[in-house]
């Protein structure tokens, strides 16, 4: 893929303050057709960190479009997201280093291109997202920087000599649409209007449609319609590319480096990046301490599925197998819980038992999960990615280990006083069956918080779900909020 | 011997179906490809048996596979990855080239037809037909510029469309739906879309829809107005009536019109033809527009989209026999449409009674080939025959010079 005898080392001095004039750059367009690969040697933590951030924006476009956001509002969130982790400045940007951002847009595509060649699920979901990006930073382009772009590219379109557009004046003048009204003024826009043809294939969108003239098998296509023949090409380009990636891969030969990296991305993919989340010491969002007792109450109002069947299961059965345990301890310490309190929630809940097997059996793995004893490592609670990963059906995700019947009672009674209703069950299900479970937990906590202002789309201050904790915090500090400073313990919840 | 009995079945596939025109048209050559050993048949059994999945390596085996089985009818499918009877033995099948097929039926006009209804068909209703065949044909060659088209009647009470060019064979589902999208200007089926979505902002019809116009304007008047007479009834009179976007205009015409309801459609479309010609000429332009709607919604034809979407969609084969009518498939061809007779095709009843009636000619026993030249199929082998030939010759001359305009 990468051939050895052409790679060069990539020019350190940094280029910049050149206004507008951009040929100088090694990079002259803020567009990228991938076309070439990056040839140029790269340290292994670049490789890792510049694939994370291009992730962090296309987990964004994934999840707007999971939410059905419109087109403004995504390209709104995802250019923040940009500006955040990808930031890709225009040409006309005179204080920014051009070059070193282009290059980890280009070095980020090729990287992510080898995570998510392998399987056929990954490489759809790829190129849609990729698409979405492309698409969303032309439209972003100045015109006469897309100009120098589509210039500097051949894409097979034929240009359509003016005899022949006299030809076909009145078919092709009856579908020219221009943004004005008046008469005189659209017949001018149409006489300046270039048309390019190429073979309907490739603009099947436009020919569904009827938006085109159809002679011969070619489509004539006015200019402002070129855009659809870009991004055609730039999805089937890439879908052909991965294709031819994967089949390679194999060839990568070498597991100890890339490998891991790789699999870690496309983990990161199916759950969005959840690093936010892996706090060791519980926040205290209240500013007051959490105590035992109060824990009963939080689990109606502020925890997450997975964490509410735990603890109910654990406070209908004084008990909680091994993994279980692991699980919710470690949440309820990253919720705010000492270690005292701990040892009191749980002597409570796992009433059964006498206080010397109690003692001898469990209060020394409580102690260790808050690093107390052993080794003394401080385990940070489980994200949703490592709570899904494979298990017995007590523990893990329910909206993924659940089958779709009992998935919905159980949310049903669960979520009910909080403002769940069964309307709002089959939009879930959707996304379950979608198993898109993050986005679906993120809908629940959506509807569960409509009272506090949470509208449809919001999310958890407009991310999804990745952490319980996460989940729980934000539930804490809306209500919070919402009952205007007081404790959130004191707060009655409204039931619809 | 009773027409569709399965002993009459068995004649009819041993000693009329012309097996070897049929692979000539799908293989595209004399000796096997791939378009013919990768192929789909499927095979309609007694008691409603369904087998998928059947390949031949040439059309011998096919037709003894036939005889042995004897189906009331079979169908074709895409050509595979692979040979689809050994679909248990692999890990994916998927589909790679496919003709792109059209079904225009009767039933999707039954909203408009007055002189049939349910699964009759008569010569009066058939001109929707072949109004739907010229609009579809000339449309197909002038914009898309694919030349292989072959017109199936389907036995009863419709036509299919087989376009085996080579970019047609290769279209993908998302291209095929393109082309649906395209053709596709009256939704029947859809409850309350009277109104056909045709039109883009600047209120004149596109070009393939302007084009078909042209042609429809005369079976309009021949079928629509007079024939059928589509709005002599109140029922009939009030659809049209839906269509007109002056609410003026539509109340006049109705009182006049309900006073006397049976009015021949003919004049009842002077009387509208009136009114618009009673307005100012800037307010005619939408009345025009829904003039031409109208006229479109009325014949404009109505092909079924899911046939033509997907390339795994199985469809029946040329010369099979349509069990309720006893009818033969016959090829068609579009030039003669207009003097298309469905209820002149031959019958299986008819071409048994005609080779019972053969005087055997001395030295050929009973032989296939020569047989059904005696009988009224034989016109219909041919035209297969004629357009398998060409099919061959372009292949042939293809591979000697390729098309560089590929893009």
């Amino acid at each position: 893929m990468f051939k050895s005898s052409e790679r060069k080392p990539f020019q350190q001095d940094s280029v910049t303050y050149q206004g507008s004039s951009s040929s100088h750059l090694q990079y002259p367009h803020r567009l990228n057709f991938y076309d070439k690969p990056p040839l140029f040697d790269v340290a292994i933590e670049e490789f890792e960190t510049c694939a994370l951030d291009r992730l962090r924006v296309l987990a964004e476009i994934e999840s707007s479009a999971a939410r059905n956001r419109t087109w403004e509002e995504s390209t709104l969130a995802v250019r923040t997201q940009c500006d955040k982790h990808l930031v890709m400045k225009p040409n006309s940007s005179k204080y920014d280093d051009l070059d070193e951002q282009r290059r980890k847009d280009h070095l980020s595509h090729f990287v992510l291109r080898l995570a998510f060649c392998r399987s056929e699920d990954l490489r759809r979901r790829y190129v849609k997202a990729e698409s979405t990006l492309f698409r969303m930073r032309y439209e972003d382009d100045a015109h006469a920087d897309r100009e120098a772009f589509l210039n500097s590219r051949d894409f097979n379109c034929l240009p359509v000599p003016a005899d022949e557009k006299a030809k076909y004046h009145t078919e092709l003048s009856s579908l020219y649409f221009a943004p004005s009204k008046n008469e005189a003024e659209r017949k001018a826009a149409f006489e300046r209007e270039k048309y390019f043809k190429v073979k309907w294939t490739r603009v099947p969108d436009l020919v569904e449609k009827r938006r085109v003239f159809l002679n011969r098998g070619w489509a004539y296509v006015p200019s402002q319609e070129q855009s659809s023949i870009i991004f055609q090409e730039f999805e089937s380009r890439l879908e052909k590319a991965l294709e031819m990636t994967a089949r390679l891969l194999p060839r990568l030969d070498e597991d100890t480096r890339l490998i891991p990296i790789l699999n870690n991305l496309s983990q990161g993919f199916i759950a969005g990046s959840s690093s936010d989340w892996m706090g060791e010491n519980g926040d205290n969002a209240n500013g007051e301490e959490l105590k035992a007792e109060m824990i009963d109450d939080m689990s109606k109002r502020h925890f997450p599925m997975c964490m509410k069947t735990l603890h109910d299961r654990l406070q209908r059965d004084n008990h909680l197998k091994h993994f279980g345990r692991l699980q919710y301890g470690l949440f309820l310490k990253v919720l705010g819980l000492s270690v005292e309190e701990a040892i009191v929630f749980w002597r409570k809940s796992f009433s059964r038992i006498t206080d010397d097997k109690f003692n001898k059996e469990y209060r020394y793995n409580i102690r260790h999960t808050y690093g107390l004893e052993g080794k003394r490592a401080n385990y940070p609670a489980k994200n949703c990615l490592q709570v899904m990963a494979p298990g017995a059906q007590e523990y893990g995700c329910p909206y993924k280990t659940y089958n779709p019947d009992n998935l919905q009672s159980a949310l049903l009674s669960t979520y009910s006083h909080l403002g769940l209703k069964a309307a709002d069950l089959p939009d879930i299900m959707q996304l379950v069956g979608a198993h898109s479970y993050h986005t679906a937990c993120t809908r629940v906590f959506e509807v569960t918080h409509g009272s506090c202002g949470v509208k449809k789309g919001d999310g958890l201050n407009g991310e999804h779900v990745t952490h319980p904790n996460q989940y729980a915090a934000h539930s804490r500090e809306l209500y919070k909020a919402a009952a205007g400073g007081g404790s959130s313990e004191d707060m009655v919840v409204v039931t619809s | 011997m009773d027409a569709l009995s399965p002993e009459a079945m068995l004649t009819f596939y041993r000693r009329l179906y012309p097996f070897k025109s049929v692979y000539g048209w799908l293989n595209h050559d004399h000796m096997p490809t791939r378009l013919w050993t990768h192929r789909e048949f499927a095979f309609t059994l007694a008691g409603d048996v369904y087998v998928r999945y059947k390949s031949y390596n040439n059309s011998d085996e096919l037709k003894a596979d036939v005889c042995k089985l004897n189906p009331s009818r079979f169908e074709i499918g895409p050509v595979y990855s692979a040979r689809p009877r050994d679909k248990k033995t692999l890990r994916t099948l998927t589909p790679m080239q496919r003709e792109l097929v059209f079904d225009i039926d009767m039933t999707d006009y039954d909203e408009i037809r007055t002189c049939c209804a349910d699964a009759n068909i008569c010569k009066k209703c058939w001109k929707w037909i072949s109004a739907a065949v010229k609009v579809l044909d000339q449309a197909i060659r002038e914009q898309y510029g694919y030349e292989q088209l072959l017109w199936v009647y389907s036995g009863r009470r419709g036509i299919h469309l087989w376009i085996s060019d080579a970019e047609a064979l290769e279209l993908t589902d998302q291209q095929r739906k393109a082309v649906v999208g395209w053709m596709n200007a009256v939704s029947p089926a859809v409850e309350g879309t009277k109104r056909p979505n045709i039109r883009t902002s600047t209120r004149s019809l596109p070009p393939p829809l302007a084009a078909a116009r042209e042609i429809l304007l005369p079976y309009f008047s021949d079928i629509v107005l007079e024939e059928q007479d589509c709005f002599g009834s109140e029922e009939g009179y009030e659809k049209l009536l839906d269509f007109i976007p002056d609410k003026k205009i539509a109340d006049a015409l109705k009182k006049k019109w309900s006073a006397d309801p049976h009015k021949p459609s003919s004049s009842k479309w002077i009387d509208l033809k009136n009114e618009v010609k009673a307005l100012e000429k800037h307010q005619r332009p939408p009345l025009m527009a829904a003039m031409e709607d109208i006229v479109l919604h009325y014949t404009y034809p109505r092909i079924d989209a899911e046939v033509s979407k997907h390339r795994n969609h199985l469809l029946k084969a040329p010369f099979c026999v349509h069990p309720k009518t006893g009818r033969v498939c016959v090829p068609v061809d579009p030039r003669g449409i207009d003097s298309f007779d469905p209820e002149k095709v031959p019958t299986i009843a008819q071409l048994l009674g005609e080779l019972d009636a053969l005087i055997p000619v001395d030295g050929q026993e009973n032989q296939p080939e020569s047989d059904v030249q005696r009988t009224s199929l034989a016109p219909y082998v041919e035209l297969l025959d004629k357009y398998s030939t060409s099919l061959m010759d372009l292949k042939r001359r293809q591979k000697q010079d390729p098309d560089v305009l590929s893009w």
